[in-house]
């Protein structure tokens, strides 16, 4: 096999501020072989083929291609060494044709023959057997389309190495089963092809082997053919590592929030949430774990009001008060209600803060209501700010200063602060310690059990199934839009949890 | 039928500076920078130009030669457009700063620049700049010989313009044809609409973007520099421009960032400045001068909604940008 390593990595690196993303990677991709590169979200899957694409440096380690040692510092480096990537956004200008969009950014002659483009895209797709108009606008293209256009565009500059960030996240099941086929087909032409992945049929049904990650490390490698989910599942989550996490006991549970048969519809007319059904307790932590883009995000918006539902009913029961119905309710009417929302997207800053007012502005987001004719009330949000700036530790010259400026767990700080200030009665946060080091993340986790133990409902949807099954009460496992189960986080295993998130256990029961 | 030669001819001669002024701001905005100091690099190129060209017969003096003032001007104002479009650019591009707010900035910082070397050389000559009346006719007359203008009807419209109006005419084809046929016109496109997608497939961001600013301005220059030496009468007074730098940056929408419609679309928003001359109405004048920038509202109302994709402007035009946000 050795003479048929097409791309070798030694001990490569990467660490972000002081997260590490890679830690001494080695990997070996070879000619004619499709691998598939497995892990969960943020095991750095992708940070590790950005590096051979071009898009990020290694701080240590060595790259290989076909046995040379070689340094790729850009994406144009990358195609030299016929190393192409085909990323989850897709890189195509909307405006320009299809050869246009092929030709973009290659050597040659001044005067564009787009003819010639054609005809060799043409060939491409024949070799290939795919379909491609090479006039059609890209804004006139369905994503399926598109994706065989960046296909194209990596073949057309004769990538042996193909990369595909997990091509399959937006293509409907016939699609994905012609993607598969050209995979093969180029693999038959000898092209070395990586996917990444954290969907395990496809694995199965495509790869030749496997290579997982977790957490940054290489967990190791196998050929598909030897491997059932079950082993790659263990390797993808690996051991139940114990975090010493406090858990008071709840307290005197009682319904609050009660999610029958929820189905959410987004704009583009996919199905994000489907028929969901769950009951959130006051007084204890529900936790809510799956893959990235399962319907997380949608869930928690839905019942916050800012996304409509399509069916169902989301039924609310405050502390000693008559049951209401949100479902269509006006956010504004939610959050008065007691409703809070803490949602920490991936850049922290995008959803919830402003990022260049002080923390008195953002505390006034909460309560600009309030306050005589034009003007408002600064006194009170000012002294919040300083409430929870003391409170919670939070790290700033001044409540004033603009929390763009913050280190991250400060702004988180600030965030989920706020949503406990407003003395909610649901409080749901996403992420909250997304990217904290470990002692903010503790913080954050007291915040939470005191909420909890004052009689809150909380959901906390969450990304390290660790910190899950040690802070909440109950699980609520999402796979794509669906209810796969809710499980006592007190007796279940992460074994369990991983099998639940890629969906191979038998439909369990999904109501609780 | 006099009326109307007469009308249109006059719309060609008073459309040419915008038309300058139009295509150097277009070739700005196909890389994705909005430049609104356009006013001011015509400023600067006015005067400059006309600097260039008094100052080369001052020290000629009787051996001028018309078409070595001719390339002075053009240089002299192409110079003073491209370093004030480079200081635009390493404000935006490499400081990354606000192109509102600059390019605003730009065009009060041109006006001032324009008018002190104006006024400078005004005062230092004795209060009169004014080339000599042969080079005047160089700049102003055609280049063609008088049979041809004498064509009747189609002959003075034809071959009885400036030799700025042909070359411009050139130019406006010659830039259609680099934007839509080649490589790098492919490639400035590209990064006017996506530039992270331009940056992933390897091309140079920062070198695309100075390139098309620095030109776009030196060409917005020459355009100050043709209002000077033709409508002006190779005069500086205390007028300046009149405010055609802003009329091209409303011309650039009208135009749909494509640099043939700046031909036709010169000569129209020419047609709407002299009107008030033209075609007497009793209504005040100053609602004749705002025609130019009704037309280009209704132009922006009528291709907003139809939404046709390439009609649109360049997609991140007016942000910075920065390879580490993608």
């Amino acid at each position: 096999m050795a003479d048929n390593c097409a791309v070798e990595l030694r001990k490569v690196s990467k660490a972000f501020g002081n997260v590490v993303a890679n830690d001494n990677i080695d990997l070996k991709i070879y000619k004619g072989e499709i691998l598939s590169l497995l892990g969960e979200n943020g095991s750095g899957k992708t940070t590790l083929m950005n590096m051979l694409s071009g898009i990020y440096y290694p701080d240590s380690g060595e790259i290989l291609v076909n046995g040379q040692q070689v340094t790729i510092t850009s994406p144009r480096d990358a195609f030299e060494y016929g190393i192409g990537m085909i990323h989850q956004h897709f890189k195509l200008i909307d405006v320009l044709s299809a050869a246009e969009n092929v030709v973009l950014g290659l050597e040659g002659p001044a005067l564009l023959d787009l003819k010639a483009v054609s005809a060799r895209m043409s060939e491409i797709a024949r070799r290939y057997n795919f379909a491609m108009d090479p006039a059609k606008k890209v804004y006139d293209m369905s994503v399926s389309e598109k994706q065989t256009l960046e296909i194209i565009k990596v073949l057309y500059r004769g990538a042996d190495i193909l990369i595909l960030d997990e091509p399959t996240a937006v293509l409907t099941p016939q699609e994905t089963q012609r993607l598969f086929e050209i995979l093969r087909s180029m693999k038959e032409n000898g092209k070395a092809i990586v996917i990444i992945t954290h969907k395990l049929h496809e694995v199965m049904e495509l790869a030749d082997r496997v290579c997982v990650l977790r957490k940054g490390c290489f967990v190791g490698e196998r050929q598909v053919s030897e491997v059932t989910p079950q082993i790659m599942t263990d390797m993808m989550v690996g051991r139940q590592v114990t975090l010493n996490i406090d858990r008071p006991e709840p307290v005197e549970p009682e319904p609050r929030l009660r999610v029958r048969d929820l189905t959410v519809v987004n704009a583009e007319g996919i199905t994000k949430l489907d028929r969901v059904n769950f009951t959130a307790m006051g007084g204890e932590i529900l936790g809510i774990a799956g893959i990235a883009g399962s319907g997380q995000k949608e869930l928690l918006e839905t019942i916050a009001g800012l996304q409509p539902a399509a069916g169902g009913s989301i039924l609310y029961t405050p502390k000693g008060q008559p049951p209401m119905e949100l479902a269509g309710k006006h956010p504004m009417q939610i959050k008065a209600a007691g409703v809070a929302m803490a949602f920490v997207p991936e850049d922290r800053l995008g959803m919830g803060l402003v990022g260049g007012m002080g923390m008195t502005g953002n505390m006034m987001l909460r309560s600009w209501r309030q306050g005589k004719g034009a003007f408002v009330h600064r006194r009170e949000p000012g002294a919040l700010a300083t409430q929870v700036k003391e409170d919670l530790e939070v790290v700033t010259p001044d409540i004033d200063y603009p929390v763009r400026r913050l280190s991250g767990g400060n702004v988180q700080k600030v965030l989920v602060g706020r949503e406990i200030a407003s003395a909610p009665s649901v409080l749901m946060t996403a992420y909250a310690v997304r990217g904290l080091d470990i002692n903010t993340s503790y913080t954050i986790y007291h915040l939470l059990n005191q909420q909890k133990q004052k009689g809150v409902a909380v959901i906390f949807v969450g990304e390290d199934l660790d910190v899950l099954l040690e802070l909440c009460d109950r699980i609520l496992v999402l796979y794509d839009g669906k209810v796969s189960g809710i499980v006592e986080a007190r007796t279940a295993t992460k074994d369990q949890l991983g099998l639940m998130m890629t969906r191979l256990q038998e439909e369990g029961e999904t109501d609780a | 039928m006099n009326a109307v030669i007469a009308l249109i001819f006059n719309a060609i001669l008073n459309g040419t500076p915008l038309m300058y002024g139009t295509m150097g701001e277009i070739l700005t905005e196909k890389s994705g920078n909005l430049n609104l100091g356009v006013e001011g690099l015509m400023y600067m190129g006015g005067a400059l130009g006309l600097a260039g060209a008094f100052y080369y017969e001052k020290a000629a003096g009787a051996g001028v030669n018309g078409l070595l003032a001719m390339v002075i001007a053009i240089a002299c104002a192409f110079l003073a457009g491209a370093l004030g479009s480079l200081i635009f650019s390493v404000i935006t591009i490499s400081l990354r700063a606000n192109q509102n707010v600059t390019g605003l900035a730009l065009a009060i910082f041109g006006t001032g620049v324009g008018q002190f070397v104006g006024e400078y050389m005004r005062t230092m000559e004795g209060g009169y700049i004014a080339v000599s009346n042969e080079l005047k006719n160089f700049f102003q007359n055609a280049p063609f010989p008088q049979t041809l203008q004498n064509i009747p009807v189609v002959g003075k419209l034809l071959f009885g313009h400036n030799i700025f109006v042909y070359l411009g005419v050139l130019l406006a084809l010659a830039m259609g044809f680099f934007i839509s046929r080649t490589r790098w016109g492919l490639n400035l496109r590209s990064v006017g609409e996506s530039p992270a997608t331009a940056d992933a497939a390897g091309i140079n961001i920062a070198r695309y973007k100075y390139l098309a600013t620095v030109m776009g301005g030196g060409i917005s220059g020459i355009g100050g520099m043709v209002y000077i030496m033709t409508i002006a009468g190779c005069v500086w007074n205390h007028e300046g421009l009149a405010g055609v730098g802003w009329l091209a940056v409303a011309l650039v929408i009208f135009c749909l960032w494509r640099p043939v419609n700046a031909i036709w679309g010169s000569v129209l928003f020419g047609a709407l400045m002299i009107l008030y001359l033209r075609v007497q109405l009793p209504i005040p004048s100053e609602i004749y001068k705002i025609l130019p920038y009704v037309v280009t509202l209704v132009v922006l109302i009528f291709t907003s909604l139809r939404k046709k994709r390439e009609d649109q402007p360049p997609e991140s035009l007016g942000i910075a940008y920065f390879r580490e946000e993608r």
